[in-house]
């Protein structure tokens, strides 16, 4: 009975007092509570790696801001979501984002279905307040049914993560450091010539235009990553 | 209450912006009592006026003409409203800009040229190294994303800014939108 009680956490998020199990996520118990935190690189049925850095939260006591998807719950703690300077920093990693590659919404495969460009939207931001950096960056189209466009990747390692943990392949790492990296296809071979399964499921989880599916044209080219909870679900019960 | 002067202009940009604006139909009527159009690729004065209410920029800023265009405007604009994506983010024109502006030259006339290949040097202005945004140049003071920014967007913003009602940008539009 004991072990049980102290298994159970409770704690504060944005003055709503909720409970938790120890070991939950901070951004776990507040999706459980209908607690609205931004998310970008994150994605349910896949490993938290706090990339994105967009689900920061500011934990009172604290002078540090932490991920929300990798910082687990402990008792007592008081978290708070929506802060005003949480929204600028929001704000600011959007548009570090924007201005690092080249997002041309109006004619991206993915406009309208895009997490990158809808984020922008529901924080707010309507222009880059940063000069853009216009990288020169290739496309890769040697893979029959998908093309990896560099200049729309913001390195979530969404398709590096479902590559490697739901699909077991691991073709897709990151190579190089800082803002030289890039996602790549086994040691940096054409997607074509790699040991790519073709199995698609770093094109559904992609949030941007960044990998997509040739056979859709024009912009309409809505993602379903919704399989990947399902699946592990599946997994387990066997 | 005398009439509001309202200019558009179009720097580096498909027209698509202005093309959207007309889309407001009727509702220009209802506009037209409340502003009158000073300046604009839809109309014939041909020089800034000193004095203008509110400014709508379709475009980038993509030659050294663009660039004297948009101090010039803002210098003459109490409201400078940056109309669409190009003006926004540099959008369709900014894709020369990992390539600079000599491939793009030599691709149309020299490469693809039937006769007499040369890059134009007179009458048209001088273009700049890489494609920008107006707020890059000049301080901008409405932005209002889309490509182009829609009919139902406009007549909302621009009744909002003439009346001082309210505005929410992030709910009428985005980029790309």
């Amino acid at each position: 009975m004991s072990e049980t009680v102290s298994n159970v956490k409770t704690l504060v998020i944005d003055e709503q007092e909720v409970s938790a199990l120890a070991g939950q996520t901070i951004l776990d118990v507040a999706r459980e509570n209908d607690i609205y935190i931004p998310t970008l690189c994150h994605l349910e049925g896949l490993s938290n790696v706090g990339a994105c850095r967009l689900c920061l939260v500011e934990i009172k006591g604290g002078n540090k801001l932490l991920p929300a998807c990798v910082t687990t719950v402990f008792e007592g703690m008081e978290v708070s979501t929506h802060t005003e300077r949480l929204q600028k920093h929001r704000r600011m990693i959007l548009e570090l984002l924007f201005a690092e590659r080249n997002h041309i919404c109006s004619v991206c495969v993915a406009n309208g279905h895009c997490e990158l460009q809808a984020l922008a939207q529901d924080q707010g931001v309507t222009h880059i307040s940063l000069p853009y950096r216009n990288p020169e960056l290739t496309v890769d189209a040697s893979l029959a049914q998908f093309t990896v466009d560099h200049n729309r990747c913001i390195l979530c390692t969404r398709c590096v993560r479902v590559c490697a943990e739901i699909e077991g392949a691991h073709v897709w790492d990151v190579m190089g450091r800082g803002i030289n990296s890039i996602v790549i296809t086994d040691l940096h071979d054409n997607w074509g010539s790699s040991s790519c399964t073709r199995c698609g499921k770093c094109v559904q989880v992609c949030p941007t235009g960044a990998l997509f599916d040739k056979s859709k044209v024009g912009s309409d080219h809505p993602k379903y990553p919704d399989f990947l909870p399902y699946l592990n679900l599946m997994r387990e019960a066997q | 209450m005398s009439k509001l002067k309202l200019a558009t202009v179009w720097l580096d940009g498909c027209s698509g912006c202005h093309m959207s604006f007309l889309d407001m139909d009727e509702r220009l009527i209802e506009l037209a009592e409340l502003a009158d159009v000073v300046y604009s690729p839809l109309v014939d004065t041909k020089e800034f006026p000193d004095e203008v209410d509110i400014a709508l920029v379709e475009g980038a800023v993509a030659s050294e003409d663009d660039e004297k265009k948009i101090r010039k405007i803002r210098a003459h604009s109490k409201l400078l409203i940056a109309m669409g994506d190009c003006a926004i983010t540099g959008n369709v024109p900014s894709m020369r800009n990992p390539i600079g502006p000599e491939a793009i030259l030599n691709r149309a006339y020299i490469e693809n040229a039937d006769a007499q290949p040369q890059i134009p040097c007179v009458v048209v202005p001088k273009l700049l190294r890489i494609v920008r945004p107006i707020h890059e140049f000049v301080k901008v003071d409405v932005f209002l994303p889309g490509c182009p920014p829609s009919a139902d967007t406009f007549h909302t913003a621009l009744t909002a800014l003439v009346t001082g009602a309210p505005l929410d940008i992030p709910a009428l539009t985005r980029f790309g939108a």
